[in-house]
């Protein structure tokens, strides 16, 4: 078990929402080369548990702590070491997937369009880059928000029910690409109500 | 030297300590409040000017002053609860808005009151009790905003935000209220500003303003141990409290 | 971490944020357009219910114009935060590693550009409508500038306490009306001496220290509520 001082560390974590003691005492480690499969039934807060990963919910109790710091005191640093991907795709509507993509990478570093352009293709969804989000079914959506992933070369991927909505050809897909950046020196955090075949260093969480 | 400050944020401790205190700040505020009284509505002189009309400063005006205070002490404890995210200062917010709301309200209605016999009218937007309109639009907003969240806590954070940039505003609506007043002065020129006070006027409305003060201070109390028990509900201590 | 040619600045992330908000609501014009139809309906009804006597229009030419403004200010406030929340993109904003505070002050002043400005360009013709003599229109349209953004400011921070909760716009002018009503007495004030021909120039540094004095703070309120919201 990796001693979490190279990689995430969330450290017996306690969250309520209103009355519900959603998180009880929740720890986990990942490290490089790790991908954490978090499960469980409806409403044990795996969603919950992500949002806490991602330093947008600040637990009752416990810490979390990237690359042995509290991520409350390197917040910047974090958010750039890392890609949340939501339950929705979060896409503007009325912008297409190059423009969407162009916006969010380009907040994180100067890229060109031909860049982004090769992430989408890769995703399948390159001869719509140039359509508004909001014409492009579920699933494409899904794709784009793959694509935003990738770009975003951030070395840890939260990704809530990232499965969603994908046909056979994109679940593949997105098993691969899970494998490669993983084995690449990569970590994950997947929400997934199903198993997942990945070849890659799967652990497992159960959330009761 | 810091573990009573400690223990202020401690829910069993305030429930019981408030308890203890709930009655003497009752005694107090009887006391001085029926000095205040009977001093000032049956013993002081009436006033030159305004006659006996003046009387109803010696309730008007610790209202008005109670409601600000209650503000700023609402403010402060959200802050609190914001900024150290202890649980306690939620509550002595939550409790002491509806009480502050109360004061406004009454410090409304007197003023008003008082109005009448002054400028014939009930309202003539005269500044102080403009500003004092306005800041129970703000509790308002405050006492509206708490519920609104399904998750209490993010309801608290919300208010506690909201009325620390009530309170920063506040004596810029007042100074606005002042100067607007100044430009459209009008017939009302008589602001119902209290008379120059001898000693015989001025202890009863001082003893007024303490015993309003100790009212305060019970009732919140009061208040706090009810917010106390609704809010810890799940915990041990409480069930402990209500089953022996 | 040294000097990364690759990093995004504060600068380029503000300009990025207000070109995609500029770029957003140019595809939506009618958005754009209606707080202003609004701003023109409601200095309608004032004549329409009280009086067509000029000399009483001007009178109460100042406060209604105000009165609009801020109203219509209001209903433009809506889309501030409130479509982003809808679909999730205010959250990677706050996950983007760029500071939340410089992208609330890019996404605030994009949005008076596009609301509050616009106010400001068309209020000579609704100040016409109103009888306002236009020597009185250069402190007219000052106090307006200065209001309108003072108001996105306020306006901001209403907007990020009660994006997300249900009829939230109805709370959000409970909230801001109170607090702007300082704004509408100064600015109202300004106009009404510069029509009578006093001095303004007291009720412009006030508008002006207030607009600086929120523009200050208010971003960092703003943050602050929108950490609450995106909890």
């Amino acid at each position: 078990m990796s001693s979490g001082a190279e990689g995430l560390c969330i450290d017996r974590v306690h969250v309520w929402r209103g009355d519900r003691h959603v998180l009880k005492g929740v720890s986990l480690t990942l490290a490089a080369r790790e991908l954490l499969h978090i499960t469980g039934p409806n409403g044990t807060g795996k969603t919950t548990l992500l949002r806490v990963a991602s330093g947008l919910l600040r637990p009752e109790q416990g810490q979390v702590a990237w690359l042995g710091r509290p991520i409350a005191s390197a917040r910047a640093e974090y958010h750039s070491a890392l890609a949340y991907a939501p339950h929705e795709p979060a896409l503007k509507g009325d912008l297409t997937p190059l423009e969407n993509l162009g916006f969010m990478i380009g907040l994180k570093r100067r890229v060109q369009a031909a860049e982004l352009k090769a992430h989408l293709v890769r995703t399948g969804v390159g001869e719509c880059a140039d359509l508004p989000v909001r014409v492009l079914s579920a699933g494409q959506r899904r794709r784009v928000a793959m694509a935003r992933v990738l770009a975003s070369r951030a070395p840890l991927w939260l990704l809530d029910e990232p499965f969603t909505n994908l046909d056979r050809a994109g679940s593949e897909l997105l098993s691969v690409l899970l494998a490669e950046h993983v084995n690449a020196g990569g970590m994950a955090l997947v929400v997934a109500h199903h198993d997942l075949s990945i070849a890659a260093t799967l652990r497992r969480l159960e959330l009761a | 030297m810091w573990t009573w400050f400690y223990r202020l944020a401690s829910p069993p401790y305030v429930y019981g300590t408030a308890a203890l205190l709930t009655p003497w700040f009752l005694a107090a505020a009887a006391v001085t409040i029926s000095y205040g009284l009977v001093g000032g509505l049956i013993f002081a002189p009436p006033d030159y000017q305004q006659g006996d009309a003046f009387r109803i400063i010696y309730v008007h005006a610790p209202s008005a002053w109670m409601s600000l205070f209650a503000y700023s002490t609402m403010a402060v404890a959200g802050a609190i609860g914001l900024i150290w995210r202890i649980k306690m200062g939620h509550a002595v917010a939550a409790a002491t808005a509806p009480i502050g709301a109360s004061f406004t309200l009454l410090a409304l209605v007197t003023g008003s009151l008082w109005g009448r016999p002054m400028w014939g009218t009930y309202w003539a937007w005269d500044p102080r009790l403009t500003s004092e309109l306005i800041l129970l639009f703000l509790y308002v907003g405050v006492m509206s905003l708490r519920p609104a969240f399904e998750d209490p806590a993010r309801g608290d954070r919300a208010a506690a935000l909201l009325s620390i940039v009530g309170v920063v505003n506040v004596p810029i609506i007042h100074f606005s209220v002042v100067w607007w007043n100044s430009l459209h002065q009008g017939s009302t020129v008589v602001t119902i500003d209290g008379p120059k006070m001898p000693g015989s006027m001025l202890w009863p409305l001082l003893s007024m303003f303490l015993g309003f003060m100790c009212f305060y201070a019970a009732v919140l109390c009061m208040r706090l141990r009810g917010e106390i028990l609704n809010r810890e509900r799940q915990s041990a201590w409480v069930r402990e409290a209500i089953h022996p | 971490m040294s000097a990364d040619p690759n990093t995004v600045g504060a600068a380029r992330a503000m300009m990025l944020v207000i070109r995609r908000e500029l770029c957003l609501s140019f595809r939506r014009p009618e958005q754009l357009l209606q707080p202003l139809v609004f701003f023109l309906i409601v200095t309608t009804l004032f004549p329409l219910g009280l009086s067509l006597q000029l000399s009483l229009l001007k009178e109460m030419a100042p406060g209604v114009l105000w009165v609009a403004a801020l109203l219509s200010s209001l209903l433009a406030l809506d889309s501030l935060f409130k479509s982003d929340a809808d679909d999730g993109t205010l959250e990677q904003l706050a996950l983007s590693g760029q500071s939340l505070t410089v992208i609330v002050i890019a996404k605030t002043a994009a949005h008076w550009l596009l609301s509050g400005a616009a106010l400001v360009l068309i209020s000579p013709v609704v100040a016409v409508a109103l009888a306002i003599p236009p020597p009185a229109f250069p402190t007219m349209l000052l106090s307006l500038a200065l209001g309108t953004l003072t108001l996105s400011w306020l306006g901001a921070i209403g907007a990020g306490l009660t994006v997300g909760l249900k009829r939230g716009n109805v709370l959000l002018s409970l909230i801001v009306l109170p607090l702007a009503m300082p704004l509408l007495i100064f600015g109202a004030g300004a106009t009404d001496r510069a029509i009578s021909g006093t001095s303004a120039a007291g009720a412009l540094y006030f508008l002006g220290s207030l607009c600086v004095f929120t523009a200050t703070l208010a971003p960092f309120a703003v943050t602050a509520a929108l950490r609450i919201t995106l909890e």
